[in-house]
């Protein structure tokens, strides 16, 4: 017995050991925003299109944070992912020559909506009113664009002062739907999520409009992107990242836009997040 | 009057609990939480089978990566055990068992992804430091004259089997099975970092509220966790473990490039990195140490220390639900259900369930922690209060409870209060990641923002908090001359 104890650890070694094997394959990732339970699912089916429309075996990996899609991106285990704003931006500040090769249509005007629980009394404005001082506030995901980076920056140039010095507490709830329900629950009095994140849990009846209402919206900005690594024409032909955006451009069956939700890709480039990253730097969640 | 020294170790620590409560916030600040709630319970009572039909798959991974992590675990911490008498070796084991298994995971990820390898070793490496301590002691216990009666140039090995192993034999099997029930707990909560076992798809259905698969899923974890004694059987454990390896699941490649990269480089702190040299190590550091480390320290040990006290309490409350003395077979039945409940639900959901209820504070984190140590550690005294014998003309009722039974359960009581104490430490780190500022939650931070050089220095600073504990539990231990099996201390 004690030697098969001792043989199975060997054995185990062994094992793992053989899907080291690496073939050709272009694997991507995207965040986990939406709904996480069937990602596997939806995204196979983008993965046969890819795979349909650049000829080359594509896999999806599905995870759960944004870090670990960065991590995926960085370590070379996906070549390709669906970022937010910031976690793109911190994705291809570790890879080099990597790009951003398209976005959503929504995603050129992004906007996080700031939602409050009824009991406050407050009442959609042009401004967050000064009432908020001193309320109980969460954002979503500590690594996301639309539930962390843009809400911090508003507040911190609307109020002058740090989240946790002028709320009485600052949550991370961990997702947008997260955000939703802790509002409506009066769990926090306020939250700021992604409004496409928020439009859909209304309309699922997942939310009662009675108990929370949006109280403002950000001004726009860019957010949710493709970004391949720099090394993909080398690995898979000349002219591959072209193919990939080409594809994902192309792509018009709204079963498969469903899963971003997207109306459909347009091109985009490391420019155009320009704006994430100096947010980013000013926050202190990108290093220089 | 003067107390014995048992009743003042308990005051004193009662004492300093509210002596925390003070300090901890733990206001109820939410309003309406019912409709949620509600949603929440209906999903419960009203599992939706058809939506998770993929489970399968999620609970072949569980059991592969708890066999697989288990077996590593106990095969090197067997040859941990064989030296232990050495203080490198004592060292090295209480490090590695002092970091969780969440945060081995979340180190491994960094850089094998999410590959087989990630789980089994988050597994592997702190279940061999806590198996080189168990098996260590077990070993200790053997009769040394067998060894004695030797002849002369009998090989090492062989004395060791035959005269020490073949002792503690039952012990040593006994412990690992019953340690292989933590490894499936253990294996299901690595899915909360994205392992592909039940936790990934349980905190994925509850974070977007499909509270009808979260039921579904909870009950076929505490169906595995309950039926274990049924199909863990010695017979069949060897082809358990061969067959484990081979339906871990593929994975993306590991490029070992990645793991250079997060030696030489990620955990590296900026500074050194930016080649400011150790004029730069200073600032970061402090600003490390004054802003996260501390007040995470700070919370911490309260919210340990109120739900150290606050377990104990719920402990002492519940284990006459399933010990003889005190229910009838239906009553024991309907305790015993209601123990696995609360032992087997991760308090990561419990947690959840009552920030909903109550609002961000340590309240929610401090009754989870207390409703599912406390089932833990009312089990296992229910189970010991079984074995005492009563005399017939026993009192009855509250009389039986607090002269007869609590007395003679109360050594136990605190030696197994004492070894959950560093377990609850652990357990904060759970929390962590829910958002209560515990050192957990800065980790979490950390690594969420792409810092392994802080997280490194965070998760460095847990080990030792954890080590200080756990050392502290032992004097406590032996001052009180408590004696306790650890073989049943819990997971």
């Amino acid at each position: 017995m004690l030697r098969r104890l001792a043989f199975a650890p060997a054995l185990a070694l062994a094992l793992l050991a053989a899907p080291l094997a690496q073939a050709a394959t272009f694997v991507f990732t995207a965040i986990p925003d939406e709904d996480e339970t069937r990602l596997q699912e939806r995204f196979q089916k983008v993965a046969d299109y890819l795979s349909e429309e650049l000829d080359v075996e594509v896999r999806f990996i599905p995870v759960n944070s944004y870090a670990a899609a960065v991590t995926a991106f960085r370590n070379d285990q996906v070549q390709l992912a669906w970022f937010g704003g910031l976690s793109g931006v911190q994705a291809r500040e570790r890879v080099p020559g990597s790009q951003a090769i398209a976005q959503g249509v929504e995603d050129a005007a992004f906007t996080t909506y700031f939602i409050a629980h009824r009991s406050t009394g407050l009442e959609p404005a042009d401004t967050l009113p000064e009432e908020i001082r001193g309320m109980t506030f969460t954002f979503g995901s500590m690594g996301s664009t639309s539930g962390r980076l843009m809400p911090e920056y508003y507040l911190r140039e609307r109020f002058g002062v740090a989240p946790d010095e002028l709320f009485s507490r600052v949550g991370y709830s961990g997702n947008h739907s997260r955000t939703a329900s802790l509002v409506a629950s009066g769990a926090y009095q306020l939250g700021a999520l992604n409004y496409t994140a928020w439009e859909n849990e209304v309309e699922a009846g997942n939310i009662d409009p009675e108990a929370v209402r949006v109280i403002w919206q950000t001004p726009t900005y860019p957010d949710y992107q493709w970004s391949i690594r720099g090394d993909v024409d080398a690995r898979y032909g000349e002219g591959f990242t072209d193919r990939v955006r080409q594809a994902l451009l192309d792509m018009d069956d709204p079963e498969l836009l469903a899963s971003f939700p997207r109306e459909g890709f347009i091109p985009a480039s490391n420019e155009d997040y320009a704006p994430i990253r100096e947010t980013g730097i000013a926050l202190g969640l990108i290093d220089e | 009057m003067r107390y014995s020294p048992t009743v003042r170790t308990t005051l004193g620590f009662i004492a300093l609990a509210l002596l925390c409560l003070w300090f901890a916030d733990l206001s109820i600040t939410t309003v309406d939480p019912w409709r949620e709630l509600t949603r929440l319970f209906l999903g419960l009572v009203q599992p939706d089978f058809a939506a998770v039909d993929f489970v399968g798959v999620a609970i072949l991974r569980t059991l592969a990566f708890a066999f697989t992590g288990v077996a590593l675990g106990a095969g090197a911490g067997l040859l941990l055990a064989l030296a232990f008498r050495y203080r490198l070796t004592r060292t090295l084991c209480a490090f590695v068992r002092a970091i969780h298994e969440l945060f081995w995971a979340l180190i491994f990820l960094q850089f094998f992804g999410l590959h087989p390898l990630t789980g089994v070793l988050a597994i592997a490496i702190p279940y061999a430091g806590i198996f080189a301590k168990v098996y260590a002691e077990i070993l200790d216990e053997t009769d040394p004259h067998p060894a004695r009666t030797l002849p002369h140039g009998t090989g090492w090995v062989s004395g060791l089997a035959f005269t020490r192993i073949s002792q503690a034999w039952p012990h040593l099997v006994s412990y690992t099975s019953y340690r292989l029930e933590c490894g499936l707990r253990s294996s299901a909560v690595l899915g909360f970092v994205g392992l592909p076992t039940l936790g990934y798809y349980l905190e994925s259905s509850f974070a977007q509220g499909r509270y009808g698969s979260v039921g579904a899923l909870l009950i076929l974890f505490y169906l595995l966790i309950a039926t274990i004694r049924l199909w863990v059987r010695p017979r069949l454990l060897p082809f358990y473990l061969i067959a484990a390896p081979f339906l871990l699941g593929g994975g993306m490649p590991i490029m070992w490039d990645n793991v250079a990269r997060f030696f030489t480089e990620d955990i590296i702190p900026a500074p050194l990195r930016r080649g400011e040299g150790a004029s730069g190590l200073g600032p970061w550091l402090s600003d490390l140490i004054l802003h996260q480390a501390l007040p995470g320290l700070w919370n911490t040990l309260v919210l340990t220390q109120i739900a150290l006290v606050l377990t104990g309490a719920l402990a002492m409350l519940l284990f006459p639900l399933i010990s003889r003395h005190f229910t009838g077979r239906l009553g024991g039945t309907a305790g015993h259900l209601l123990l696995v409940i609360l032992r087997s639900t991760p308090e990561y959901l419990l947690a959840f369930i009552l920030l909903q209820l109550w609002g961000p504070s340590m309240l929610p984190a401090v009754v989870a922690l207390a409703l599912h140590n406390g089932g833990i550690i009312g089990h296992l005294l229910g189970q010991r209060s079984n074995q005492i014998t009563l005399r017939a003309d026993a009192p009855s009722g509250l009389n039986r409870y607090a002269y007869e039974i609590v007395p003679r359960l109360y050594g136990p009581f605190l030696a197994l209060l004492f070894y959950r104490w560093e377990i609850i430490m652990r357990e904060t780190a759970i929390l962590g990641i829910l958002g209560i500022a515990t050192l957990g939650f800065f980790v979490n931070s950390a690594i969420q923002e792409i810092r392994f050089d802080r997280a490194m220095v965070l998760i460095l600073i847990t080990a030792l908090l954890n080590i200080a504990v756990d050392i502290l539990a032992r004097r406590l231990r032996a001052h009180l001359r408590l004696r306790h099996s650890v073989q049943a201390q819990g997971c």
